[in-house]
């Protein structure tokens, strides 16, 4: 026991491998760790944004999605208000065409009523003339008396 | 697989001093001059073992996905910088490099006392070596050899961090005060404090070592058949002991090292 030379040797061999990782052995591991903290630094930092870009796009997609439902909804009300107009513009103008054509038949009926009644009417005061003349057995100058027997005939 | 149940008294005896020899080899005359061959042999051969394994995971470091190998070197190489990145806030070009080599290379001298205490020894008597120590850390020079190296390097840093001026400064007027007639006691204190740094770093982590060796070598003199069981809880004991003396060696460098670099 007791310190000797070997003590100057093992000195000695303790500088030779400092030196030698001084040299050798740190400056690439360091490098190496270095750059792949960096790199694993990056790596996070894209996922993060990846994940973020995702987010957004799922929230713009369920923006979309409600959107597109929103006017759907009111495509399909604008059409069923439609629909009912439509309905109702056709039974409003089948309405009016039934009053008019009730209307016609009605003018048309009325006209019968007074060519048949304005001929009922001369036949009448035919009948009448005739009558009278047989009754006075001598002949009516119609044409003049037409007026009187015109009279007549419009009081019927 | 010692020589156990029959060895009693100074047999027992022999056997532990015989285990707590060194291969010496004189070089000059004089008690200094001699080298201790086991300890430089074997802590070159855990320097060499790092050395590859540090090669190798620095040739093939790069960004891209890391194997299991790499993983694994680079976990003790990101766990030592960030040792020194909490403690040291100074350019780490080279203490980094100077915590990782301590880290590994203490670590791997003192799992050598996990390995049977008679292994290596048996071994070396085939070949004629009488005696063998493999624990570096267990023969004071490589503690020691460790930490007056921090020693030096505790005043270049210091020198570095502050300048001549500021350092010599710092060595007269603290603790005490500015007073000339305090400059002697602040310079005594302060050089004492200086050496027993490294006189600290180096036996505890010495002193630790030993002590298990010592253990170990009493646990081989029981007998065979119940060695298994002090040996085998000694030695997951001394699973913790190994790293963490190791890291204590390498926390406290850089702990005085960034002592030394900035004021304070």
């Amino acid at each position: 026991m007791g310190l000797n030379l070997t003590l100057i040797g093992q000195i000695g061999t303790f500088l030779v491998f400092i030196l030698f990782t001084v040299k050798f052995v740190w400056p690439p591991i360091r490098q190496a760790l270095e750059e792949r903290e960096k790199r694993i630094a990056d790596g996070l930092a894209s996922a993060d944004r990846g994940q973020k870009e995702l987010e957004l796009a799922e929230q713009n997609a369920a923006e979309k999605i409600r959107e597109a439902k929103q006017q759907a909804a009111e495509i399909i009300d604008q059409a069923n208000r439609q629909g009912s107009e439509i309905v109702e513009e056709a039974r409003q103008e089948a309405r009016e065409a039934a009053a008019k054509e009730h209307a016609a038949a009605e003018a048309r009926i009325e006209q019968e009523v007074t060519k048949v009644r304005s001929e009922l009417r001369k036949q009448v005061s035919d009948l009448a003339i005739q009558g009278a003349s047989r009754i006075l057995e001598r002949e009516v100058d119609a044409k003049t008396h037409a007026k009187m027997l015109d009279q007549l005939a419009e009081q019927l | 697989m010692a020589a156990t149940s029959e060895t009693e008294g100074s047999s027992a005896t022999e056997y532990v001093t015989h285990h707590l020899q060194h291969l010496t080899q004189p070089v000059a005359e004089g008690g200094f001059w001699t080298l201790h061959l086991d300890t430089l042999f074997f802590s070159w051969v855990a320097g060499l073992i790092y050395a590859a394994i540090m090669y190798t995971a620095a040739q093939r470091a790069s960004p891209d996905v890391p194997g299991r190998f790499q993983c694994a070197v680079e976990t003790i190489v990101e766990f030592v910088d960030n040792t020194v990145k909490e403690t040291f806030h100074g350019p780490r070009e080279f203490v980094t490099p100077l915590a990782l080599t301590i880290f590994v290379w203490v670590l791997f001298w003192n799992l050598l006392d996990l390995v049977p205490v008679d292994l290596f020894p048996t071994i070396a008597r085939q070949f004629g070596i009488e005696y063998l120590r493999i624990v570096p850390s267990a023969d004071m020079n490589a503690p020691f050899g460790l930490s007056l190296t921090v020693l030096a390097l505790i005043i270049v840093y210091s020198i570095k961090g502050k300048g001549v001026v500021g350092f010599g400064k710092e060595m007269i007027h603290h603790p005490f005060g500015k007073n000339p007639l305090l400059w002697l006691p602040n310079l005594l204190l302060n050089t004492v404090e200086m050496f027993a740094k490294p006189v600290s770093l180096a036996l505890r982590l010495f002193g630790n070592l030993y002590a298990a060796e010592v253990i170990f070598i009493l646990i081989a003199l029981l007998p065979a058949w119940i060695q298994w069981l002090p040996g085998g809880a000694w030695a997951i004991f001394h699973l913790l002991v190994v790293p963490l003396q190791a890291f204590l060696f390498m926390a406290l460098t850089v702990v005085y090292l960034s002592l030394a670099y900035e004021e304070h």
